[in-house]
């Protein structure tokens, strides 16, 4: 689905990415595994197309060219950061409703649906600022079963989060790939995804 | 995402920000206060003479406009960077340049339509008359959202920087002066019973200027931000 060829990246002079090259095929997790420094978070970035992309960015989807700064290419991918994309001053709900009109959500799953799916019910009338940690991840998180994109980006999807967390986690992962999604995810940890189809690889310091 | 709109995202957008402006509204009125401490300040420290304030009135609460939204626009992007909605906003499948727009407008309807409103009651008692107090209102009306649109500009490229508000204040103000002087001077024209057309004609061409080409600049400079 997602094909990555010999992909470099420096920062000034300093190498970040160097030959990367990676294949994410439709319904299978991804893991990147690596370090701290390894460049994990800017491949995902440039993935997204947060950072701007240097001249020998071969990317591919679907054996198309890959580029996340056009508007169809957006369409296909979600992604899950280190800042969480929600606002402290807006209720659970708040935020969910405003994710699904303005990406335009999915017909079978409400936002309080996805709220409570993500283990939030209860939640939704109390404005983010008052969830701990490992909560606001949850709400984070919420957002990907609110819209249809194929691809998912995350970000050190299992940090802060408790054991049931984690299950969480992967739930919402394996709903994506039984529904041909796929998804690329880091951890510098040794966390082992718990989905039916998952690859790993080691991304080298440059 | 069928029978989804640019319009729908764009008022959900401009909705959220008018919600979170009123969550905060603490933070929100500070501009106003702002401009309110200063036009009450400058009789006392000056004269009370009426001929007197009526004749620095324009200048005193244009400068006094143009400052507070200075102050207002840190309000502008900040957040957004912090919490990661701004990355969430430029890889959304919508525009960039039309989301710029959306925020420049809820934040222009948050600081600066206020002191739109506000501005004029000071200049009353300032002793203008009603004919000028109705222009500096048009001054205003055409002359703040083009202050949000160059500010955001600013705040697009100097959103990342730390202490980036100094950076800030060097970027835009300069950019400011065309807007204040065309303002204050069609102020003072109305006052003194010239024609003030030409001054107005200005400040809305120097509006239609920025709402065509400042959104551009904005989603640029936030990418540059951003990376």
């Amino acid at each position: 689905m997602l094909r990555v060829e010999s992909l470099s990246f420096q920062r000034g002079q300093v190498p970040i990415l160097e030959k990367v090259s990676l294949e994410l095929e439709a319904g299978e997790v991804l893991m990147v595994r690596g370090e701290n420094g390894c460049g994990k978070t800017t491949l995902i970035r440039l993935l997204a197309g947060l950072i701007p992309a240097q001249p020998d960015f071969k990317v591919f989807l679907d054996d198309q060219p890959y580029h996340p700064q056009q508007v169809q290419t957006r369409l296909q991918f979600m992604y899950l950061g280190h800042a969480l994309g929600i606002k402290d001053e807006l209720t659970c709900l708040e935020n969910l409703e405003f994710i699904a009109r303005f990406l335009g959500g999915r017909s079978d799953i409400s936002p309080l649906g996805s709220l409570q799916s993500c283990g939030l019910d209860g939640y939704q009338y109390t404005q983010a600022r008052r969830l701990s940690a490992g909560q606001r991840k949850r709400l984070s998180l919420a957002r990907f079963l609110l819209c249809p994109a194929r691809i998912w980006l995350l970000d050190e999807p299992y940090s802060n989060l408790d054991a049931e967390g984690l299950t969480l986690v992967d739930r919402l992962l394996q709903k994506h790939i039984n529904e041909g999604g796929g998804a690329l995810i880091t951890s510098h940890g040794t966390f082992i995804p718990q989905v039916t189809n998952h690859r790993e690889m080691i991304l080298e310091v440059a | 995402m069928q029978g989804h709109s640019l319009a729908t995202a764009a008022f959900a957008l401009l909705s959220r920000d008018l919600r979170l402006a009123f969550r905060r509204r603490g933070e929100a009125l500070s501009p106003i206060l702002f401009l309110l401490m200063v036009a009450t300040l400058f009789p006392l420290g000056l004269s009370p003479d009426p001929e007197q304030l009526a004749a620095i009135a324009p200048g005193v609460i244009w400068v006094a406009a143009l400052l507070s939204s200075l102050l207002a626009l840190n309000q502008m992007f900040h957040a957004d960077l912090r919490d990661g909605t701004l990355e969430q906003l430029i890889i959304s499948p919508w525009p960039l340049p039309v989301m710029a727009l959306v925020k420049v407008l809820a934040h222009w309807i948050i600081s600066g339509l206020p002191l739109t409103v506000v501005a004029p009651v000071l200049g009353l008692g300032y002793g203008l008359d009603g004919a000028t107090v109705k222009i500096m209102f048009w001054s205003l009306l055409l002359g703040t959202p083009t202050l949000s649109f160059i500010g955001a500009i600013g705040v697009a490229l100097s959103v990342g920087l730390h202490r980036g508000g100094m950076f800030l204040a060097l970027l835009v103000l300069p950019l400011f002066v065309p807007v204040l002087i065309f303002a204050t001077a069609g102020i003072s024209a109305s006052a003194e019973g010239f024609a003030v057309g030409s001054h107005l004609y200005l400040l809305g061409a120097l509006l239609a200027l920025a709402v065509s080409t400042a959104p551009f600049a904005i989603a640029a400079g936030l990418r540059i931000s951003i990376s």
